[in-house]
């Protein structure tokens, strides 16, 4: 630090207050420089959970890209269906995909069961504690999950290791890292730091803490002024050092829900259900992928509708 | 008293529950769930539950009609990465439903047929039932009881561990496997048979041996104590009507079958 000794000839702006101002990051891209951040045969983490919170424009972004042979680890709702439907996916590593509403999802089903895909089946909870063990720099944590099932079976390169504390067995769920994850926050300031205002924010830190890269699309921007309010800041779930890019879009999540925001689009997943039975991936995106995520609103009735969509209540 | 084959396995569904104290009792699908609302309500008051979203609650809220989250008995923020601390401890009794079990207890929720490249009907997912079933209490609920259900070879994908020494992990016995009971539209079983072997409890009126017999895929042994299965009470009845106020279980199995029916109205269907 410089000494403070004060000095009458510096009067109008201080050195620091200048310096302060030039560091000032700005992370806030476009979604389609954001994407740009994604190369093919990269291995992607996508945050949500069935039709809850998903990234869904940044999703939409992707499938408009030459992107492909991707690895997408997710719990995963048409953000899956979708990548593996244009033919984006070389593997899955999954617990689920599901609609909950619709349990099984449409364009998932029918890729799995034409055979296009590879894919790695996991428990819910290996999935959190491979997360964790990629935030974390372990190659492995250690978890009874998955003894005795075919998820052991189906994943032989899922080691089964002994103890040096006990006489039992336990599986080594390896570190998952994705190179990029996707994130869908309910607001950010420009310097990356994201609220989720929802009930719950799913394993959303782990994807952003797990990832080298980590984009998040946001309802709204703030000033950082808004995360004064400590009842805010305590829906700050991974520090602003995990995340690279924060793009702008109001909507963003649908036909997902952003829960304080607006519900998911039931309506529309039933019409996405039906296109991709009929007409696969070209019969969905004819009529709402379009050009932009602006041709993509228009399509499903415009922003003011998607704001008007109920939250789920069980 | 009337009552529907709906209400029966819900109050057979909820028994489960009972003596199982401050555990964190999850039923997944509308009848499950009604059925561990109905034990929070009776047989279990202690038991504790979530909205099925991200809170726990200290009174379980309507299974049917359900307009907002707004003013309902929050207890505890409960997310799903948390669920896991929870499961993982152990104090946690699932009631599922899945798509195959078999002789062993072994369970199906993620793939039919097939091969592992391309399975002739992909389902869920293993969600998860792995881990769910090495930590801790599990029951099935099975609203059609048949071979399809109850296969005769191993699941087709085994989901959760059960009762299969084959698939033991080293250091563990087949008493760390706590299976506790079946629900059907037949019968209520458990694995209480010779070497863990599926077990009839009690049969449902107009059902007889034999029909469960030939709806499951292996072979089951039968309680000494095998009797018909308990008819709610009114007390059950009455809970059970105002945790579900839209009459959402009639609509859950086929053709709405009344709770007591003759030998021949089962058999034929």
């Amino acid at each position: 630090m410089e000494d403070a000794a004060p000095s009458a000839h510096i009067q109008t702006v201080s050195p620091y207050q200048n310096q302060k101002k030039a560091f000032v990051m700005n992370k806030q891209l476009d979604a389609h420089k954001a994407i740009q951040a994604i190369k093919s045969g990269m291995t992607i983490g996508i945050g949500g959970w069935g039709p809850r919170r998903k990234p869904m424009a940044l999703v939409r972004e992707l499938l408009r890209s030459d992107v492909k042979d991707l690895t997408v680890i997710a719990y995963g709702g048409a953000d899956v269906g979708l990548l593996c439907a244009a033919g984006k996916v070389k593997k899955v590593i999954f617990a689920f995909v599901s609609l909950d509403f619709m349990p099984l999802e449409p364009a998932f089903r029918k890729a799995r069961e034409t055979g296009g895909i590879e894919v790695s089946e996991i428990d819910e909870g290996m999935m959190l504690l491979g997360l964790r063990a990629g935030a974390w720099g372990c190659p492995f944590i250690p978890t009874r999950v998955g003894l005795g099932t075919d998820v052991l079976r189906n994943n032989p390169d899922i080691a089964v290791i002994d103890s040096p504390y006990d006489h039992k067995e336990w599986v080594a769920m390896p570190a998952l890292t994705p190179d990029v994850a996707l994130i869908h926050a309910t607001c950010a300031d420009q310097r990356g730091v994201c609220q989720i205002a929802s009930p719950d924010h799913y394993m959303d830190d782990w994807f952003a803490r797990a990832a080298k890269h980590t984009i998040v699309s946001v309802d709204t921007m703030v000033s950082s002024e808004h995360f004064y309010d400590p009842a805010v800041a305590r829906q700050v779930f991974w520090e602003r050092n995990h995340t690279q890019a924060v793009v702008h879009i109001p909507g963003g999540a649908h036909p997902s829900s952003s829960d304080p925001i607006y519900g998911f689009d039931v309506e529309h997943y039933k019409d996405y259900g039906a296109l991709i039975a009929e007409g696969g991936f070209d019969a969905w995106s004819h009529k709402y992928l379009g050009e932009s995520e602006a041709d993509y609103q228009a399509a499903v009735g415009g922003l003011a509708s998607i704001h008007q969509l109920a939250l789920p209540a069980y | 008293m009337t009552f529907s084959l709906a209400e029966l396995m819900v109050c057979a569904a909820s028994d489960v529950f009972e003596g199982d104290g401050e555990i964190l009792a999850t039923g997944i699908g509308l009848l499950p769930r009604l059925a561990a609302s109905l034990a929070m309500r009776t047989c279990n008051p202690d038991m504790m539950m979530t909205d099925s979203q991200s809170f726990m609650l200290s009174r379980p809220n309507p299974v049917s009609g359900l307009r907002s989250h707004e003013g309902q008995a929050n207890e505890n923020w409960m997310g799903f990465s948390r669920i896991f601390d929870n499961v993982w401890s152990g104090a946690r009794h699932a009631l599922v439903g899945p798509s195959q079990i078999d002789r062993f207890g072994q369970t199906n929720i993620s793939a039919l047929g097939g091969t592992r490249e391309a399975p002739k009907v992909q389902l869920l997912g293993v969600r998860g039932f792995p881990g769910n079933s090495i930590s801790h209490a599990n029951s099935f609920f099975v609203p059609k009881h048949s071979k399809r259900v109850f296969v005769a070879g191993e699941c087709d994908v085994v989901c959760s561990i059960g009762y299969n020494p084959e698939r033991l992990p080293k250091g563990y016995q087949l008493t760390d496997i706590d299976i506790r009971r079946v629900i059907t539209d037949l019968c209520v079983m458990d694995f209480g048979g010779p070497n863990f072997q599926a077990r009839v409890i009690s049969l449902h009126p107009g059902v007889s041996l034999d029909e469960v017999r030939d709806n499951t895929g292996f072979d089951i042994a039968v309680s000494e104590s095998l009797g018909e299965t308990a008819h709610p009470t009114a007390e059950q009845l009455h809970i059970i009507a105002e945790l579900d106020p839209k009459d959402a279980r009639a609509k859950q199995l086929k053709d709405n079958p009344p709770g007591i029916r003759t030998t021949d109205e089962v058999s034929a269907s």
